[in-house]
């Protein structure tokens, strides 16, 4: 991919996270008010200081009014943005870009999802055009189902060696969840627990899977030559990078389940863009989009932080705990939060937000954050047809 | 010559043992077993499986120029059925498909019928058939098809040649359903079966008269319907003493009403020599008698699967699911969002993809697209496809998975990756098999369903099911 990229051209300089919850009392509404409201006390400004907006939300909204109704927001141009499970990270692509172009001075990206308006356990669709009735109706549980077998298969782990790797996955996030305010679910979970719980599709049990919560995230946005006017502790924009898969993994037969191409050409692109050659040493954190176990193994090789076929190894080893060599989802991932579709991309820039300004609670605070690197994926959609997302953030302006 | 060309019968692959309904409910328990559609299957699935098999067995290249579907228990009213058959079997928009729906007698209508024109036609005839739980009809009911391609020699070999009948036709109340209601009702027997003798004597002189044949001529008597007492008494008086007994099938499939007469006849070809003359009598509102003799082309004629191979390769449903499957229990829904009704128009777009599992290959590189695409996957070709017919094209699981929280009318839902012989992959819902039972590597076919209704439109596509055959 021939992306230039806007390495150091944009800094993060005020961030705002909800809670992740069941908010049977808060509407999409409130959670964005929240969200901007942090986010504005953060950088120390007011809505009318920002130049323009984008809000993501995949099923609890629709056009630019759903911000600018709700804020208030006098004659502000104001952005829809939806692309799966990037939803988010694509608000904050969007508002990147406009202030890197140097059409704003100020920008905000800002994610919600109020899922639990739905009366549906799961994730329920919204605004689905009419169709032929062909297509598939499997939940996202049975694709990534199909992942599991698959790696087993072709890398020698056994049923019983991967029903431990997966828990040991799921165990990581919720032992880093425990330790995050915001998580919707807080509380560690035994190794037992995780392979005893109920089967909810193919060899994935309730722990494999992540939650379903509402909630939401802002950013803002500024030229990285003036991110200093507004804190001390800027992140800069070291790579943003999107991939929307042409849906072929379940058209051509020479697609085996074990990997993403969609996520390997985003990662290459986003290390081109922030110059990073070996991301294993250079990331000092990732969020990644554990929304069942299976994919987080996968994403480990993808990401290019394990060789093909020996994160099963890496996983059990706990090179990707809190204390190992490369924390990923210190906050507790998916998993701990749950998965507001539209919210989640941002809720991992906050994380970074934190762990990299050294602003994370002791309890769950990095180890490896003088690395001053991180990494944010959210992946959209299947095994064989997803949307793929890396940003890159990172301390210093090179 | 005119006669049958080919056939072939479709009998679903579930099975319930009789003796089921009496541990449930206590009563003599009975023998034998009955075929179950499954739940994603109509009188029209079972049509077009039939109608699949009986075309596979037919010389290439030789086209129906008419269809003609006959079932009892219709999946649409006002809206023709055949037309789904006709749509799934691609036959050409010139060639016409009726309906004849409602009473079991449409099934030897539409045979006797079709042996009285002109031209290629094939007729398909189908039945699931219901009764009230712990009922006779419930018992010894089967679903089931069959179809039959007739025609003149002059259209393909003739494995059986008709050699003439008669019909007898009374208006007397024997048994009725009104529109609306699941299941029959039968007046006492004994009537009706002072009705159907005299009828069933007076049709079985007059084709043996037509045919220029004596009852100790015939080698195959085959005397079926529902009014069972009847058929019995019947083929007592009908002096056919160097007839063999024929399988009628109600140890192991049930009486499928209109599909049964044209199954019956199918089973019986499977097994006869050239020369062997076959009475068909079917008892339903009056008494048709059709003769056939088997040509020498029979030797050389090999059914796509025989009844006698479906009737062994049946598998077992409990019958709590039968009950459920046929709407006699209202189970508790799956907690998701039930499937919105599918566009007429997005469907009329997609005919062929939809009905006939046809993709689209690449004419450059190859590369097979299910569903068909415009732009190729390999290459990057735009509109440079040609049509790729996949239905009658075996495939090899690459993935499978089951589904405990996705909609289902009969959950769970297994779902596998399949990849095609010859190239091409589709992600498809498996049916007719347990998870558990299916891993990477078996081999599937695929077959006509139905997944879902919703606003009353019938959603049908294809799955995939074992070879088992």
């Amino acid at each position: 991919m021939a992306s230039q990229g806007i390495k150091d051209r944009v800094a993060i300089v005020g961030m705002g996270c909800t809670p992740f919850a069941e908010h049977w009392n808060k509407s999409a509404d409130d959670l964005m008010i929240e969200s901007t409201t942090a986010a504005f006390q953060d950088a120390g400004l007011d809505k009318d200081a920002i130049d323009a907006y984008w809000v993501g939300t995949a099923m609890s909204g629709a056009s630019g009014m759903m911000l600018a109704r709700p804020l208030q927001l006098q004659n502000k141009p104001v952005t829809h943005v939806e692309n799966f499970c990037a939803t988010a990270s694509e608000a904050l692509r969007g508002a990147a870009y406009a202030v890197a172009s140097g059409a704003y001075d100020v920008a905000m990206a800002v994610g919600v999802e109020k899922v639990k308006d739905s009366g549906y356990q799961g994730l329920v669709g919204a605004g689905k055009p009419p169709t032929d009735g062909t297509g598939r109706t499997l939940t996202a549980a049975a694709m990534f189902a199909m992942c599991a077998p698959a790696y087993g298969a072709k890398y020698g782990v056994d049923k019983d060696e991967m029903r431990q790797v997966l828990a040991r996955i799921a165990w990581k996030n919720h032992y880093n969840g425990a330790r995050n305010p915001r998580a919707q679910f807080r509380r560690e979970v035994s190794m037992d627990t995780i392979c005893n719980a109920p089967v909810m599709a193919g060899d994935l049990r309730v722990f494999d899977c992540s939650g379903v919560a509402d909630g939401s995230a802002a950013a803002i946005l500024v030229r990285a030559e003036d991110a200093h006017k507004y804190t001390d502790k800027p992140l800069y924009i070291k790579a943003l990078s999107l991939v929307a898969g042409n849906c072929s993994g379940n058209a051509d037969p020479n697609y085996d389940y074990t990997w993403f191409p969609e996520i390997n050409a985003t990662a290459q692109d986003a290390y081109a863009q922030a110059g990073v050659t070996n991301p294993r040493d250079e990331i000092a954190m990732a969020e990644v989009h554990d929304c069942f176990t299976p994919a987080e193994l996968l994403i480990m090789e993808d990401l290019g932080f394990a060789d093909r076929g020996s994160a099963w190894k890496e996983v059990l080893a706990g090179t990707f705990d809190l204390e190992g060599d490369l924390p990923v989802n210190p906050d507790g991932g998916l998993k701990s939060f749950g998965h507001p579709v539209g919210a989640s991309g941002l809720r991992m820039v906050f994380e970074a937000w934190l762990q990299l300004r050294g602003e994370a609670p002791e309890q769950r605070r990095i180890k490896t954050a003088d690395r001053g690197l991180a990494l944010t994926h959210n992946l959209g959609g299947y095994p064989g047809e997803m949307v793929s997302f890396i940003s890159i953030t990172g301390t210093e302006r090179g | 010559m005119r006669g049958i060309i080919s056939t072939a019968g479709y009998v679903p692959y579930h099975r319930l043992q009789r003796q089921a309904i009496s541990t449930v409910f206590k009563g003599a328990p009975a023998k034998g077993s009955r075929a179950v559609a499954s739940y994603d299957e109509d009188t029209t699935t079972l049509g077009v499986e039939a109608a699949r098999f009986a075309l596979r067995a037919a010389p290439e290249n030789l086209e129906p120029a008419a269809l003609w579907f006959a079932t009892a228990d219709p999946a649409y009213l006002d809206k023709t059925n055949a037309t789904a058959i006709h749509a799934a079997l691609r036959l050409g928009v010139e060639t016409p498909a009726f309906d004849m729906v409602g009473a079991v007698r449409s099934g030897v209508g539409a045979l006797r019928t079709a042996l009285e024109t002109r031209g290629p036609v094939l007729v398909v005839t189908s039945d699931t058939r219901n009764g009230a739980p712990t009922g006779i009809e419930e018992a010894s009911g089967g679903d089931g098809a069959a179809a039959a391609l007739i025609g003149d020699d002059s259209d393909g070999p003739v494995i059986a040649e008709y050699l003439g009948g008669a019909s007898a036709t009374e208006e007397f109340i024997d048994r009725w359903r009104t529109p609306g209601d699941r299941v029959s009702k039968v007046w006492e027997e004994r009537f009706g079966e002072t009705q159907y003798l005299p009828l069933g004597e007076r049709a079985w002189n007059g084709a043996l008269k037509q045919a220029g044949l004596s009852p100790e001529q015939i080698d195959r008597l085959i005397v079926t319907g529902l009014h069972s007492r009847a058929v019995r008494g019947l083929a007592g008086r009908l002096g056919a003493t160097n007839a063999a007994t024929v399988d009628d099938l109600s140890a192991t499939v049930g009486n499928t009403g209109a599909g049964h007469p044209l199954l019956l006849l199918t089973s019986t070809l499977e097994d006869a020599e050239p020369g062997t003359v076959i009475a068909l009598v079917v008892l339903a509102d009056g008494v048709e008698v059709l003769l056939f003799r088997a040509t020498d082309a029979i030797s050389s004629y090999r059914p796509a699967r025989s009844v006698a191979t479906q009737v062994g390769a049946g598998g077992d449903v409990d019958y709590g699911k039968f009950l459920a499957w046929r709407g006699m229990v209202t189970l508790e829904r799956p907690r998701r969002p039930e499937p919105d009704r599918i566009s007429a128009s997005a469907t009329g777009r997609n005919t062929e993809w939809k009905y006939a599992f046809v993709g689209s290959r690449d004419r450059a590189t190859g590369a097979l697209h299910l569903p068909p695409a415009r732009v190729s996957r390999e290459g990057g070709a735009q509109d440079d496809m040609e049509p790729a017919p996949m239905a009658d094209v075996p495939g090899t699981i690459a993935s499978i998975t089951v589904d405990r929280i996705a909609y289902s009318p009969s959950p769970p839902i297994v779902f596998a990756v399949v990849d095609f012989d010859g190239g091409g992959r589709h992600a498809v819902e498996l049916t007719d098999s347990d998870f558990g039972s299916l891993e990477v590597g078996d081999r599937v076919e695929m077959t006509f369903r139905r997944l879902f209704t919703a606003d009353g439109i019938h959603n049908y596509f294809w799955k995939a099911r074992p070879i088992r055959a």
